[in-house]
């Protein structure tokens, strides 16, 4: 398939228990790009990209109606097993959440390992390019017996993108990624995000406007549950069609 | 008119110290008393034989409880066998599984069965089972499991909420069933504090004595079937207290000793748990 769209959302809506927290949701994702999803607290966008993986529904009560085609399949479809979802969408979250007991090694080979790679070998080569590409490596090489606790917030985020990477999926899902790191370890990663996005289709939430023109090609300003603009990053940040956003990217609310 | 002042307050600080130290007293007292009590005839009890020699018949000189320790460790591990796995299964559900109307209807039952007196629990497996087989360590270890069963699943319970949800999703993100995440990552993280409510648990049925009297009852072999009794240590004390046979006496004393012995162990486990925990 030569679509250039990796994910296609059409009428998402999503609630907890009786409070809807999307309202219909139309969005095509782009592949090989990096799609920005911003707007104040509370304005669904966690939600939105939780729905993309089916990390959603994990929380009770949590409810889900439209369709996210994948590749041409609606994740939402009966049959589609939500671990194969999860496995191809990977997903990292807003705290650096790396397996505090595990070491570096356990941690990055945790997903393959649960997906039956046993081979030792096999394993040392993914373990060594995830960390590669989340440019992790030069730090830690030394020593991958290392509990992962041990590492800075900032390693440990990268970590935790190894860890997703380590199961070559086709998207990346970040949620606020940076947000609990000092500004260094953040441009570590912004830097990051742009290497990734060579490969992958990479999908971050932020509360935070710069970020999202500094790093994404695409850019969606959710509010209070609705997609109100979404377009190239440049065009929203300099030719807004609504003046919701531009009073949101210009610093008026947020 | 202030040094009085003064002079009260100082004598008011020392009189409750004197009073709290006393209520201090009055309380290790009778705990030192038992315990004294209890090593210095228990002591006097214990020797080679003691371990190794069953129930000496009336009249005999010596014998020992070999067969009640035999006894009481395959009566608690029975025990343990059944009620572990259902404790824990019952924490895993509360903790993960359950809806919130749910949760407290079972933890109300798991609170109902954790304070119903134990003679009961007694009764109701004679019931069930001593009716149908008759008295046997099956019977006593379904009555001592059904003591452990809320014991165990609180445990289990309130360590899986300890575990932070971050540690669950990072795993569900990978790709990982929600059971295997519960079995291999929550319960995991949380194995010491489960393995201590499973200590606490055994520490408790090891000193409960009315279930299994009304369910065991008395023998004086060795180990014979699981639908034939044992001799227990706790009933031991009981039954040998009350007999007129002055070396049943001291075998009963013995068998509280070792009995305090084996609960304070493993408190102590417990504690050592509990401590690593920590770091």
């Amino acid at each position: 398939m030569s679509s250039p769209y990796k994910i296609e959302v059409e009428n998402l809506n999503a609630w907890y228990g009786h409070q809807q927290v999307l309202i219909d949701i139309n969005m095509k994702i782009k592949d090989k790009a990096v799609t920005a999803i911003m707007g104040p607290s509370g304005c669904g966008k966690t939600t939105f990209i939780r729905c993309l993986n089916r990390m959603h529904e994990l929380v009770p009560r949590a409810k889900v109606s439209g369709k996210v085609i994948f590749n041409g399949v609606n994740i939402y479809d009966n049959g589609v097993d939500p671990t194969w979802v999860r496995k191809r969408i990977g997903m990292v979250f807003q705290k650096p959440n790396p397996f505090p007991m595990m070491s570096i090694y356990d941690n990055v080979a945790f997903g393959p390992r649960i997906h039956g790679i046993g081979d030792k070998k096999l394993l040392d080569q993914i373990v060594r390019q995830s960390l590669e590409m989340a440019g992790l490596w030069e730090e830690v090489k030394g020593d991958l017996r290392r509990p992962a606790s041990a590492l800075s917030g900032g390693q440990q985020q990268r970590l935790c993108i190894a860890r997703a990477l380590a199961l070559e999926p086709e998207v990346i899902l970040m949620d606020e990624p940076t947000s609990h790191l000092d500004p260094i370890s953040a441009a570590k990663i912004e830097t990051l995000i742009r290497r990734l996005a060579e490969k992958y289709a990479i999908v971050i939430v932020t509360h935070n406007v710069q970020q999202a023109a500094r790093v994404s090609d695409y850019v969606a300003f959710f509010y209070m549950g609705r997609l109100v603009e979404y377009g190239p990053t440049k065009e929203v940040f300099e030719r807004p069609r609504s003046e919701l956003t531009e009073r949101y990217v210009t610093g008026k609310f947020g | 008119m202030t040094k009085l002042h003064e002079w009260f307050r100082r004598l008011n600080d020392k009189l409750v110290h004197v009073l709290v130290y006393l209520a201090l007293i009055a309380a290790l007292t009778p705990l030192f008393s038992v315990l004294w009590e209890v090593f210095r005839r228990g002591i006097s009890a214990i020797n080679l034989d003691f371990f190794i020699k069953p129930t000496p018949a009336v009249g005999e000189v010596g014998g020992g409880v070999a067969n009640a320790i035999q006894g009481t460790l395959i009566t608690i591990g029975l025990a343990s066998l059944i009620g572990v796995p259902i404790g824990i299964i019952t924490g895993i559900f509360l903790s993960e599984y359950s809806e919130a109307k749910l949760s407290s209807f079972v933890r109300l039952f798991n609170e109902l069965l954790n304070g119903m007196p134990s003679i009961v629990i007694g009764l109701f497996a004679y019931t069930l089972i001593v009716t149908k087989i008759g008295f046997s360590v099956a019977a006593a270890s379904f009555a001592l499991a059904l003591i452990m069963i809320p014991i165990v699943s609180r445990a289990t319970e309130e360590a899986l909420k300890l575990v932070p949800a971050t540690i669950r999703e990072a795993a569900l993100a990978l790709g990982m069933p929600r059971w295997k995440t519960t079995i291999f990552v929550a319960l995991k993280g949380a194995r010491k504090a489960v393995a201590t409510g499973v200590l606490l648990a055994m520490a408790r049925i090891a000193g409960e004595s009315a279930p299994v009297l009304v369910t065991m009852g008395y023998w004086k072999w060795w180990f014979a079937g699981f639908d034939r009794p044992v001799a227990y240590l706790a009933l031991n004390i009981f039954l040998f207290a009350k007999s007129p046979f002055e070396n049943w006496i001291a075998l009963a004393w013995g068998s509280a000793l070792i009995l305090v012995v084996i609960i304070l162990g493993i408190n102590v486990v417990v504690r050592l748990l509990m401590r690593e925990k920590r770091l």
